[in-house]
């Protein structure tokens, strides 16, 4: 009964969305107040059915309703209830309704909050959300039907994927999704923006908080994944170039590109033509991501059981939305008109350039993802683009892009003084050589990761720069830079956080990929193996029960310099309902640093084999991504996006600007 | 500065970090992309020693051998050829006799593959799609290795680096 609940709810809610994908827009057409208000309360009802259909799959699962043919297939009645739950988006059908849950979500929220956007503007957006909606829906109700019942009911599951039973999968997939379909928002109001064919600095304002909250959750949603690969799959990588993370990282490196260029274009009115564009590629990719996902051309780790339905219908999808929004962007762009100028060397220059070499980093990663696919199709020949692709041109293009960063905040608007700028960041300058001279003496050569930690550190400096250069630090009494901090905008602190954050995860990278060792081992019990002045006594196995599985848990003492420091206890475990087997890795924190066990298999001779690693300043890779974050907040929480009315910045931030 | 030459800057730097781009592109894949090849397109294509590939197939029955110190020998068929492979190292959790397995590496001069990575699926429901594809042009291919419902076979892959 409740699965046909939660099934009915989501047909109104498709109906629902029909209704406001076009009422509103003849409202916008015809001037009509009460047909454009409709969108906001079409947007809600939307949105509550498509929650009430969710909630009604979650029940199914918490409640573990084998009758339903998808918590058959992903649960198991001895689960932990948190797994029950989060096994709801475990598989394909129940992912979509996430992803249409959030969808809605976006919706109801521009509804609710966006009350100073023109209401012409508002229903336009609303209406083209709605679409969206109801093409997703309509995915899920015709392909990929969640509520599918099965008869007659087994009395137990099949059990969810052992390596999903985690609390990755509680945070991951849903913020990965906040991120994706936030972008939807920017998407919509591109759309719309051409449908009016008008655009001011004032659309740049209502869409920049959208786009930052989605860019918050998508940056997080990476950095949590990347740690839930890291620590679950047991072999100690945290990026692996997989065809979905770049699914990910692509509407990632669009967006950060759509977060600047929508910069440029609220205090300066140009590039407008450039953000829309970037607005409509941002969702662009974050579709290109779901349909790589869910149609199951690719091989990976994230790829369900598929069906060719299902991938045909998502390209339908895709064609339609991105080939209407560029056809729209084609014929209509031409007839915005075009903002203020500026000099090569400028703020607006900075933020071109920033905006070029994301653009150009993203499509390599495009390119790579999509290589394999199209070639496959034209000739047959199956090849596999990797990490050593994806090294040697990414790198490449951030490496300037790295470079530049301290310099953009610094540059003034409209025309800028290099040579001045480059004589504020000596103290950066400085603070990267001795960061340099400290790694050769350290580490010694070889001299290129010692040059990383430079530019890491260049680019945190930098980012302080720019923060004291604003308060007068060590140039003004103590109170005026406290009063001059307090009094500094909101979002030059979130500039400074972001770009800090950026330097931190670099440096991580580069202490992870540069001095990281790794040792495999066959280990006897008692037997001691050594790794960067940490021993590892091997004291033996003991078998331990969990809810659903058993494990085969390894003890291991560390010891640094005759001291005892700790124990690990890596495992294997076991799943009897699937017959499967999964690596537990073991982690040790040692400030920024982890100590990283995991388990092979036992060796003929009644050996174990270990994989240990020691990987230096491994953590800053995803502190680095948190400090994003909070710029990230910190920006979206700047006074001018919270009060957010249309008129001109104010003189005070005239005078110095912001960002 | 006019707003012709302006506008020339940009338009040169734009062309300018996309012709890097491409050039990168180019010159990478160029480089480093790898092939996927069954046992018998190692022999069908005469694949030298040394180049670097994909291997893909069923871990022959009865074929893996734990030799000293990690290292593990298995054989890799499609039905139709085999190839030993070797490897040293930790094999991924579902790596099992029968089953469908990824090798990276590049052949010896002894005709044995010498793997470096070794994928198995992530899955225990489903098979690498390289695999599955490969095992239904040499005709080999059983519908129980699928048993779900699913026309197209795709199974995550999980990897043991060595």
């Amino acid at each position: 009964m409740i699965a046909e609940v939660g099934h009915f709810a989501l047909v109104l809610a498709l109906s629902l969305a029909l209704m406001q994908a076009v009422v509103p827009l003849v409202g916008a057409r015809r001037g009509d107040a009460t047909l454009m208000g409709v969108a906001d309360v079409t947007a809600l009802v939307q949105f509550g059915f498509v929650a009430l259909s969710f909630a009604a799959l979650a029940a199914c699962y918490v409640a573990s309703d084998f009758s339903v043919l998808g918590v058959y297939e992903n649960s198991h009645s001895t689960m932990p209830l948190i797994y029950k739950f989060t096994s709801v988006w475990g598989n394909h059908e129940g992912s979509m309704l996430l992803w249409v849950l959030i969808l809605g979500l976006f919706g109801a929220l521009v509804a609710a909050f966006a009350r100073n956007v023109p209401p012409t503007l508002k229903a336009t957006v609303l209406a083209v959300q709605a679409w969206i909606a109801a093409a997703f829906d309509l995915f899920i109700l015709t392909t990929s039907n969640p509520f599918q019942r099965l008869w007659p009911a087994p009395f137990e599951g099949r059990d969810l994927n052992p390596v999903l039973q985690d609390m990755g999968l509680a945070v991951h997939p849903p913020m990965l999704y906040l991120g994706y379909v936030g972008f939807s928002i920017a998407f919509s109001f591109a759309v719309a923006a051409l449908i009016e064919g008008r655009i001011d600095a004032a659309w740049a304002r209502f869409v920049r908080p959208w786009v930052l909250a989605a860019w918050m959750c998508l940056t997080l949603g990476i950095a949590m994944g990347s740690y839930w690969a890291y620590y679950e799959l047991g072999w100690g990588g945290w990026w692996f170039w997989d065809p979905v993370e770049n699914a990910s990282l692509m509407p990632w490196l669009a967006g950060t590109a759509l977060l600047h260029s929508a910069v440029v274009m609220e205090k300066r009115e140009a590039l407008k033509v450039w953000t829309i564009l970037l607005a409509i590629v941002a969702f662009s990719f974050s579709l290109i991501g779901t349909f790589l996902v869910r149609s199951g051309v690719l091989t990976s780790i994230h790829a369900f059981a598929t069906d060719p339905a299902r991938g045909v219908f998502i390209l339908c999808i895709l064609v339609l939305f991105i080939g209407g929004a560029l056809a729209l962007y084609a014929w209509r762009a031409p007839m915005l008109r075009q903002g203020g100028l500026f000099a090569p060397v400028s703020r607006e220059g900075a933020l071109v350039l920033n905006n070029l070499f994301l653009t150009a980093a993203c499509a390599t990663v495009f390119t790579g993802t999509l290589y394999p696919l199209a070639l496959e199709a034209l000739t047959g020949a199956k090849i596999s683009v990797g990490p050593p692709f994806f090294n040697a041109t990414f790198g490449p293009l951030f490496l300037p892009l790295l470079i530049a960063v301290p310099f953009g905040p610094l540059l003034a608007w409209k025309r800028a003084d290099l040579a001045g700028v480059a004589q504020r960041l000596t103290g950066a300058f400085v603070v990267a050589l001795l960061g340099i001279a400290a790694t050769l003496a350290i580490e010694g050569r070889p001299a290129l990761p010692a040059l990383g930690v430079g530019l890491a550190l260049f680019v945190m400096a930098g980012a302080a720069t720019d923060i004291a250069e604003r308060t007068m630090l060590l140039r003004a009494p103590f109170v005026t830079v406290m009063r001059r901090a307090r009094g500094l905008p909101r979002s030059v602190w979130g500039t400074a956080f972001a770009h800090f954050g950026l330097g931190l995860t670099l440096l991580g990278i580069i202490g992870e990929t540069q001095w990281g060792t790794e040792r495999i081992v066959a280990m006897r019990p008692q037997q001691t193996v050594s790794l960067r002045r940490y021993d590892f006594t091997f004291d033996g196995v003991a078998p331990r029960t969990g809810p659903n599985y058993r494990d085969l848990v390894a003890h291991f003492t560390v010891h640094r310099n005759g001291e005892t420091i700790g124990v690990m206890e890596p495992a294997k475990r076991t799943f009897p309902s699937r017959g499967t087997t999964t690596t537990e890795a073991a982690l040790m924190t040692r400030g920024l640093s982890q100590l990283y066990l995991s388990l092979g298999d036992p060796g003929a001779d009644g050996s174990l084999a270990v994989r240990i690693y020691h990987k230096p300043m491994v953590l800053l890779i995803w502190l680095g991504a948190v400090v994003m974050v909070i710029g990230g907040g910190l920006s979206l929480s700047d006074r001018r996006l919270r009060v957010g009315a249309p008129r001109p910045a104010r003189a005070r931030a005239a005078a110095q600007p912001a960002e | 500065m006019t707003r012709k030459q302006r506008r020339l800057t940009l338009i040169a730097a734009a062309g300018g970090v996309l012709a890097l781009a491409v050039g990168l592109v180019l010159y990478s894949l160029s480089d480093s992309i790898v092939f996927f090849n069954s046992p018998s397109d190692v022999v069908a294509r005469h694949v030298a020693p040394g180049t670097r590939i994909r291997l893909g197939g069923l871990v022959a029955a009865g074929s893996v051998q734990r030799g000293g110190y990690l290292t593990v020998r298995f054989t890799v068929t499609d039905g139709n050829a085999t190839l030993p492979v070797t490897y040293t190292g930790i094999l991924p959790d579902l790596f099992r006799e029968g089953q469908g397995v990824v090798a990276e590496g590049a052949l010896g001069p002894d005709g044995v593959f010498k793997a470096d990575t070794v994928l198995a699926k992530h899955d225990e429901r489903y098979m690498p799609k390289e695999v599955a594809d490969a095992l239904k042009k040499q005709g080999h291919w059983k519908d129980d290795y699928d048993k779900p419902a699913a026309p197209t076979a795709a199974g995550g892959l999980a990897r043991g680096g060595s």
